[in-house]
């Protein structure tokens, strides 16, 4: 009767499993390791924007002594990587952008492939080049690639509805255009890679940043013209990911060129320079948008035409689209959509993913035009979203079904924690005065909670083993990439084996051991491989149990697991340690350890043709309120606090899932008062921290978060996704907050001092 | 490639080391490529993040702009020299419980920081915490759990109000 309680880890402030490790400063990043006899590969870039290589000279480069290999496209196999394969590893026959790989070095240091790098002399004849993505698609405009002679790499069209008759019926029509800047992921650990390629048996090890390892180890063998199966991709702890390493780079590729070429492995590593000419960015977009309204305040129709700038080569970013979509068909209950996007090719730096995967820019867009139609129909912004938000229940025109829905609680939530209502009606009250003035800003999002359904499979797989003395380890496919998800699935584990979180390892690096997952995206890590994990726990939870049955006087459903026993399920009354049974099992003639397989595939389907279908399964919901300060003699916008109320299914670790909120909401302000990659003909003025302006410390807002638990039915514990939920709203409620301070209202980005100075002068940049 | 070595002699992380260098070597190349010590990181090179951030003779500097040469007879403390023989420096182990780390790159650096910081004024207050990690990025936390942890250190150490 007197069985000790043993409390529940959900919800629980759990420290990070690698945090010791991290702090000692004994982590090994990819920047870390070193293989025996390893070269050092480094690649010449190009600095033209768009030309033909008409030569290569590496004689000189190959003479040095200590250079084992210099490489141009005409020494490796052409094969072009990316969703449109239009990015050859190696440059042949033209460079594209700035960015671009034409010959690549492995020697014995660092210094020697520097010194062999200025050795290399190529020839080029400058083409005209392309810098505004509106020039693309304009008749005669220059072709970028020979396959794609309109310059169009993605096209996306979508519609539910009819929207002539929405026009129709509106009482109020707002249009607007909105501008969209680039930024990049900053991910404090640069890029590397480090190929060991084994000449004898045709191995291939590579250490990689990868957030995607299978689909990784899949292209790899298609772009290396290899048998996948002698691809062995390891993940060293990353520096931080973002949807940065959801592609393949033509580095990844050079380096086992070079490897192959010289026999040794090849540990290539960028440079902060490098890492921001040379990966990716987020898209800069042009964002048309036209929406309607009733008099009482109901959404009539929407119309979105979106031009998105890709660069010069198409990542799986170009796919924002899909994403971008559901935030203008689904974020609020309109009858009417039509969406039309194109992301086309210039010569600027090329996009790729970023967390919040063009749900940033769509956000930016509607929940600015939801603000400024509410003042059109003279109804409070509150109310007019309230009025529009979806709830629970609903089918969207795209077929997305919220089984749970937070958004209408996140509303509410919000604006009466920072009393938005009043405060804003007071402050706005003072618009037009110059000085310090003060504004706040509302806006929400939807994002999918519950994984995508885009690949053919949006699975997971989780191999589980428990050892003679009750020791778990849980080999999953899903990728930690600082946001903590192996420590979630311990803790979830745990949960189901009544363990100590000091009872498991987390395998979760190699796929030589890993079962198959789709990649770390979509917000779907603690959701599809949670549910993953918990489905092996509840095997091994299973077979001990029904062995426990052998050999008590109990049946297995009167039992349970805790405190690292088999217990009374009714009162947790001790039957005998989970130790004891898992050696009774092995060492006896049933001769059976506990190890069991889980794949979790989640209960979505792929969109149709027309982009219709319910593609998660489930969607996570957020509303942010920001009080800025501007001061409208310099332009200086200053975030002060910022409340936010998210839609997370339910909390499984409140420090970790704060953690992502902070740092997301951080994120956020960043993109929308500082972070800026201007570029001027196609090259980055500002490849340093110096000149990349990043929030620090003392710029931090004062926040206020509050957790909307749904309980989502399918979720892990009632979970949703929230690794991309909290950066999204924030430009768009910044934006909100300075029209209320002021009156005045930007549409484009960033709000930079000089930006926000002029438009308040009427001149807008 | 040849250029000129000094010998060098300094102590680090309590213990006397003695090797050449190359006049142009960093002291962050020496720590990680000499010396093994890989805890301090590499972000930047241009004295912009604080990744690289070390103490020499009880001061933090960027390791990434010290020349090797220059760690001749000082005293030199890194990431992997906080640790006591009995575990994890408070600094350390505030950082653990008060989930101060993601990806953790940016996490030595700020450690040695925040350490600096609480030696010279053990009981700060968050703003003097906040203006005293202005030179450390971090792209993943938004910071605030890293000054949860410096003020649970401050407040360790007997500061009594919440600054
Ligand atoms: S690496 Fe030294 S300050 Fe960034
Ligand atoms: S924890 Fe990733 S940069 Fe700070």
């Amino acid at each position: 009767m007197n069985a000790p309680q043993h409390a529940s880890l959900i919800g629980q402030r759990i420290p990070k499993m690698d945090a010791p490790e991290k702090v000692a400063g004994k982590t090994r990043y990819i920047q870390d390791l070193n293989l025996p006899g390893q070269l050092y590969g480094l690649i010449l870039r190009t600095e033209r924007v768009h030309a033909r290589i008409v030569s290569i000279d590496t004689s000189a480069a190959k003479a040095l002594p200590g250079v084992r290999a210099v490489l141009t496209a005409a020494d490796v196999p052409i094969h072009p990587i990316g969703v449109n394969k239009d990015n050859p590893p190696l440059k042949g026959d033209k460079v594209r952008c700035e960015r671009d790989e034409v010959a690549a070095v492995a020697a014995d240091s660092l210094e020697i492939a520097q010194a062999a790098i200025k050795l290399i002399k190529v020839e080029y004849e400058d083409l005209p080049p392309i810098f505004d993505p509106r020039d693309s698609i304009k008749d005669g405009a220059p072709v970028i690639h020979a396959a794609k002679p309109d310059n169009v790499a993605m096209a996306f069209d979508y519609a539910h509805g009819d929207v002539e008759r929405g026009e129709a019926e509106s009482d109020v029509v707002v249009e607007d255009e909105f501008t969209l800047h680039r930024v990049t992921h900053c991910c404090m650990g640069v890029s590397g890679v480090i190929a060991d390629f084994e000449p004898v048996s045709g191995n291939l090890t590579l250490y990689s940043n990868t957030q995607v390892p299978f689909l990784h180890k899949r292209e790899f063998a298609e772009v290396l013209g290899m048998d996948p199966s002698r691809i062995r991709i390891i993940q060293p702890p990353i520096g931080g990911g973002f949807g940065s390493k959801l592609d393949i780079y033509p580095f990844e590729p050079i380096a086992v060129y070079l490897a192959k070429a010289t026999r040794r492995p090849v540990k290539l590593i960028f440079t902060r320079e490098e890492e921001f000419i040379a990966s990716p960015t987020r898209q800069p977009a042009i964002i048309r948008l036209r929406s309607g309204a009733k008099k009482d305040g109901t959404l009539t129709f929407r119309t979105v035409d979106v031009l998105l700038d890709n660069g010069g080569y198409t990542s799986w970013g170009a796919t924002i689209p899909f994403v971008m979509m559901q935030t203008f068909s689904s974020l609020y209950r309109v009858p009417h959509c039509r969406y039309h996007t194109k992301a086309v090719y210039t010569n600027n730096p090329f996009a790729g993913s970023f967390r919040g995967y063009g749900n940033l820019q769509a956000t930016f867009a509607i929940e600015q035009q939801m603000d400024k139609m509410a003042d059109a129909l003279g109804i409070e912004p509150y109310e007019f979203r309230l009025k529009n938000a979806q709830n629970a229940g609903e089918v969207t025109g795209q077929g997305m079904h919220f089984k749970t829905c937070g958004f209408q609680d996140c509303l509410e939530t919000a604006a009466g924690r920072s009393g938005f209502v009043e405060k804003r009606k007071a402050l706005g009250a003072a618009k037009g005065l110059s000085g310090v003035r003060r504004g706040v800003g509302m806006a929400s999002m939807l994002h999918v909670g519950g994984g995508a359904k885009i690949y053919p499979s949006d699975g997971c797989g989780t191999i589980l083993k428990l050892d003679d003395f009750g020791h778990v380890t849980i080999m999953t496919g899903a990728s930690e990439i600082g946001q903590g998800s192996e420590t979630v699935l311990a803790q979830l584990v745990c949960e189901e084996l009544g363990v100590p979180m000091s009872a498991v390892t987390v395998v979760n690096n190699d796929t030589d051991i890993t079962p198959w997952d789709v990649g770390v995206h979509a917000s779907r890590t603690t959701f599809i491989a949670g549910n993953s994990a918990i489905g092996a726990a509840r095997k091994a939870k299973d077979k001990i149990l029904a062995a426990a049955a052998t050999v008590s006087n109990m049946k297995a459903e009167e039992m349970d697991l805790k405190g690292g026993n088999i217990v009374r399920a009714s009162d947790g009354e001790k039957v005998m340690p989970l130790a004891k049974m898992l050696r009774q099992l092995h060492f006896s003639d049933k001769a059976e350890l506990v190890m069991t397989t889980n794949y979790y595939e989640p209960p979505s389907v792929h969109q149709d043709k027309g982009f219709k279908g319910d593609v998660s399964a489930a969607y996570a919901w957020a509303t942010q309120v920001v009080e800025v300060e501007v001061d409208t003699d310099t332009g200086i916008v200053k975030l002060l606090k910022v409340w936010a109320a998210h839609d997370v299914g339910r909390v499984l670790n409140e420090m970790g899932i704060e953690g992502q909120i902070e740092g997301g909401i951080i994120m956020g302000q960043g993109y929308a008062l500082c972070e800026d990659m201007p570029v001027v003909e196609g090259h980055l003025v500002n490849p340093a921290f110096r000149d990349y302006k990043l929030i620090t410390a003392p710029e931090i807002p004062e926040m206020d978060i509050s957790f909307i638990e749904t309980m989502d039915g399918e979720g892990p514990q009632g979970a949703k996704g929230v690794g991309e939920a909290p950066s999204i709203c924030m430009a768009a409620a910044v934006a909100n907050a300075i029209e209320n301070a002021t009156g005045v209202r930007i549409a484009s980005l960033p709000f930079t001092p000089e930006r926000v100075y002029s438009a308040l002068k009427g001149r807008p940049l | 490639m040849m250029s000129v070595e000094t010998e060098i002699n300094f102590k680090l992380n309590g213990r006397e080391v003695s090797l050449r260098v190359p006049a142009t070597m960093k002291a962050l190349a020496m720590l990680r490529d000499r010396l093994g010590l890989t805890g301090t990181k590499y972000a930047c090179g241009e004295g912009e993040c604080g990744a690289c951030t070390i103490n020499v003779d009880g001061k933090t500097v960027n390791s990434c702009l010290m020349y090797a040469v220059d760690c001749d007879g000082r005293e030199v403390v890194t990431v992997e020299g906080l640790r006591t023989p009995e575990g994890l420096h408070p600094v350390q182990q505030a950082f653990v419980d008060h989930g101060a780390i993601q990806c953790g790159f940016c996490t030595p650096g700020m450690i040695m920081q925040a350490q600096h910081l609480l030696e010279n004024n053990p009981t700060l207050t968050r703003e003097e915490a906040k203006r005293g990690l202005e030179g450390n990025i971090c792209r993943c936390t938004g910071y605030t759990k890293v000054l949860d942890a410096v003020e649970a250190v401050a407040d360790k150490n007997g500061r009594c109000s919440h600054g």
